[in-house]
């Protein structure tokens, strides 16, 4: 790719990385434009990610207040309260990813997520929205959707020690490589609407129990009328039930979700910082082969459980042909 | 005791720009304080191996994390904590690969249960006179220039040091590397460069036996590719300042790393770097990272890494006892980006936890004392300050309080050859290796050999029972179905190489090397051993000890 070449400074300070996905992927990362929603724990580890890496700019858009939570879960947050009064968490966020990389532009965007217009998102060229209720993120998505440019798409939520990544990256070609061989790959990704409109029993059978519990929780709270993770331990036997209906609707054995799961993630609505630290990790490095096309991508949601270890991708689209 | 360069700012959040130059220990902990205030961390900037570090320092933890870049640091608080009994996570990445692992005294294997990939050894001869792959290069440049260059000039090693005019001269014994009074440092370096690509080159292909086969070599003189003295070239030499670490590709204007330079060029920043090295404030050369094939870390796969160390910390400190080992791989394997194994219990035959003795083929009448503590007890033992006992008679010890006497008789016993000892070590000999500082002990069972295959067994010792990784060998265990395989062997990954995988091909798993670095700890290893001079990375790891958190960063991969 031709382009401008890297400055001196850019080159000094980005060396080792370059040398491990290249100066081209570099100055692409140097040009992008990403916005963020929702300045928790998870987004914060990857603003912090990105903004080392060296990406164009970056958005932040969140008017929530500083909260005692985000003061013990998020290391971007100034210990002094007096700092932090008048501010939004969006604001507060700013002020400390300015200092981490003074090459990224790091601003904020007041206003309410969902009023944003498509035209809004085509300034960016990815968009990761966290802690949002299931009709948002199928608003945001679709939004994304309609530009002619392709808008990268991610939704990324921690409960307990659990978290789930969605990736949408519509239409996208890459190189793969494996030792000496080079395949051109296309991938076509499905909506957010699309993927979990999936039917449950067209899906493969170890598909990750989390993915199944996570439906269950959105579908509940939007039910309910409730914000994200505004749910606690005397909602679990509606919650239950509720996993009965879905299961018996989707021909599912209820077994797929386990009780004690859902138990978890009804009661632990708060962020695990490692484990913010583990999703963060991998949602950047998402974000950076997007941005870069080094890499493959992964297709299309991601999961970690800190009780058994394991980062599992699955692919939940349509297994008709693909377009 | 690593201090802040620019080049660590991609991917350490706790470091500014402002911060460069300042100890890694006490600024991190300055920035934790800053959105953490009320926890204790006490930063340390100094060398894990110091003595002061010892068994009862490390009793005070609960868990100790490592975030270390190189074998031999791993190793000695390997045994520094199964000595005090406290758990140790260790860590490491490269590129987008990571691993992390837990280590409990009797419950789960230690550091050095498990082979380390068998250190690549090159033959002298390749790498003086028919090197042919980058690698020799390295090996060459490292362990061979940069040693007579920087390290201890008294040490032998197989660079030809002498010159063609010393031949006439009276004081034939002259080493080109002294640097006589009236020279300049350009022409100090122009004399090394014409010695080691020139005359050296011209030694080499007056042997036309070799050649016969070969390409041959064209020696090289610095008058032919840069006619002018460099001074009248370099006209932003001013350009450095003192707080910069002394750059030669700064002072010659060079800007972009990425760059392929020319012969030209090359031999301008090597006459450069060869002025600035000698002449700059900066004098810690065991700080200046060295060529190598280096796997960067990356700031994504260190927060990945620093988030799992947490999740094990803190089942250490819950006394939860499921720990588990986690790879971070970059291509799926079974859908797993993330992929927990459960840990393996101590290899009852190591050395180090289980305390089983070894056994060394060497020829006593022939291997001196000192051959013994550098290519075994040190390079291979990983001791730090060894004391040898044949019975109850000391052979050697190493330590700040000994007798003048005792010093001398050491130091003698070092040139005796094994059996002419004191106590004479022969073939049935049982020696006793200790190092106080580690509280580790080895008994090595002495076999005699006469003859040694110079190519294979270039250090004319053969230690067995030493956990040394097999050459690479094909394993094709299948892993039992869904879940983490309980067996490393079974999982499938690429070569760390070109970080690509061969789909459907099983291999080991290579271990995320160290730090940063992969040349830290396999490049130390693939040099010729025997010939090792110091391990240049020795001194810089941070000792970090943090209340609640640890050290991100850095990897070793080790193998398996």
């Amino acid at each position: 790719m031709v382009g401008e070449e890297l400055t001196e400074q850019e080159t000094a300070l980005y060396d080792r990385q370059i040398r491990v996905w290249g100066a081209d992927a570099q100055r692409r990362l140097s040009k992008s434009h990403i916005l963020v929603y929702g300045m928790k724990g998870t987004i914060t580890e990857f603003c912090k990610n990105i903004v080392l890496a060296g990406v164009g700019s970056l958005t932040l858009v969140d008017d929530r207040a500083v909260t005692e939570e985000a003061l013990s879960a998020n290391f971007l947050m100034p210990p002094d309260e007096n700092v932090c009064s008048g501010k939004t968490l969006a604001e507060l966020c700013r002020d400390s990813l300015n200092e981490f990389n003074p090459m990224v532009r790091v601003s904020v965007e007041k206003g309410d997520l969902t009023s944003f217009g498509v035209e809004f998102f085509d300034k960016f060229d990815v968009v990761v929205i966290s802690f949002c209720s299931l009709a948002t993120k199928k608003m945001i998505n679709e939004r994304c959707r309609k530009l002619s440019k392709r808008v990268s798409f991610y939704t990324v939520d921690c409960r307990d020690c659990c978290g789930e990544i969605f990736v949408d990256l519509q239409k996208y070609n890459y190189a793969m490589k494996r030792l000496d061989e080079t395949t051109e790959c296309e991938l076509q990704y499905p909506s957010f609407q699309e993927a979990i409109s999936v039917p449950w029993r067209s899906l493969p059978r170890k598909v990750s129990k989390l993915y199944f519990a996570m439906r269950v929780i959105e579908r509940f709270e939007e039910a309910e009328g409730r914000k994200p993770g505004e749910i606690c331990i005397e909602d679990l036997p509606a919650v239950l039930k509720l996993k009965k209906e879905i299961c018996e609707a989707q021909s599912l054995n209820e077994s797929h979700i386990p009780n004690a799961l859902l138990e978890r993630l009804v009661t632990g609505t708060r962020e695990f910082p490692p484990v913010c630290a583990i999703i963060g990790g991998i949602l950047g490095q998402e974000v950076i082969k997007a941005i870069s096309g080094k890499g493959d991508p992964l297709k299309n949601f991601f999961f970690f459980d800190s009780v058994d270890g394991k980062g599992i991708i699955e692919d939940i689209s349509d297994p008709t042909p693909k377009g | 005791m690593d201090t802040i360069e620019v080049s660590n700012l991609n991917r350490q959040f706790l470091f500014r720009q402002s911060h460069v130059g300042q100890s890694k220990a006490k600024v991190a902990r300055d920035a934790v304080l800053r959105f953490r205030p009320h926890i204790s961390i006490t930063p340390y900037h100094a060398n894990v191996k110091d003595s002061n570090f010892n068994v009862n320092f490390f009793k005070q933890f609960n868990v100790v994390l490592n975030g270390l870049d190189n074998l031999d640091a791993r190793r000695h608080v390997n045994r520094l904590c199964l000595a005090a009994e406290v758990p140790l996570v260790e860590s490491g990445t490269t590129g987008f690969l990571g691993q992390v692992t837990v280590h409990v005294k009797g419950k789960t294997e230690c550091y050095e249960c498990q082979p380390k990939p068998a250190p690549k050894t090159y033959p002298v001869c390749t790498i003086t006179s028919t090197p042919s792959k980058f690698v020799h290069c390295i090996v060459w440049a490292k362990d061979l220039l940069f040693a007579k260059l920087f390290g201890d000039k008294n040490q032998e090693n197989d660079l030809n040091v002498r010159s063609n005019d010393s031949c006439s001269s009276s004081e034939n014994k002259n080493n080109v590397f002294e640097r006589s009074d009236d020279e300049d440092w350009e022409q100090y370096g122009r004399r090394i460069y014409d010695h080691v690509f020139g005359y050296n080159i011209e030694l080499a292909l007056s042997d036309e036996e070799t050649w016969k086969n070969r390409t041959k070599p064209r020696p090289m003189y610095s008058r032919d590719v840069l006619p002018d003295k460099m001074t009248q070239q370099n006209g932003n030499a001013d350009k450095t300042d003192d707080l910069s670490p002394a750059s030669a590709m700064a002072s010659l204007g060079l800007k972009n790393p990425q760059d392929i330079w020319c012969l030209m060029e090359n031999t301008r920043v090597f006459l450069e770097a060869l002025k600035l090295f000698f002449t700059s404030r900066k004098k810690e050369i065991g700080n200046l990272s060295i060529a190598g094939n280096i796997v960067h870390a990356v700031a994504t796969t260190n927060a990945i890494v620093a988030g799992l160390i947490v999740i094990e910390a803190i089942k250490v400190l819950k006394k939860d006892g499921c720990y588990r080992m986690t790879y971070c791989l970059e291509h799926p394997s079974k859908k797993m980006l993330l992929m927990p194994v459960e840990p393996f219990e101590p290899n009852k035959s190591c050395c180090v936890c289980s305390q089983t003795p070894l056994s060394l083929e060497i020829n006593t009448h022939r291997s001196k004392l000192r051959d013994f503590v550098e290519k075994i007890v040190k390079a291979k033992l990983g001791m730090n300050s060894p004391l040898i006992m044949c019975g109850l008679a000391l052979l050697y010890e190493v330590g700040d309080d000994l007798e003048k006497d005792m010093i001398e008789n050491y130091t003698a016993n070092l040139e005796k050859v094994l059996s002419e000892l004191p106590s004479p070590v022969t073939g049935g000999t049982m020696l006793t290796v200790e190092d106080l500082q580690q509280e580790f002990t080895c008994n090595i069972y002495i076999k005699h050999r006469e003859e040694f295959d110079e190519e294979k067994e270039p250090d004319e010792m053969v230690l067995s029972g030493w956990t040394q990784a097999p050459p690479e060998k094909k394993d094709d265990k299948t892993s039992n179905g869904n879940g983490a395989s309980t067996s490393k062997k079974d999982i499938e990954v690429k070569e760390i190489s070109d970080g690509t995988a061969s789909p459907g091909k099983k291999r080991k798993l290579p271990e995320f090397s160290e730090g940063c670095t992969l040349d830290q700890s396999n490049d130390a290893d693939e040099t010729m051993n025997h010939k090792k001079i110091q391990k240049l990375d020795d001194d810089d790891d941070d000792l970090v000890m943090l209340d609640h958190w640890g050290k991100d960063t850095s990897k070793k991969q080790r193998s398996q």
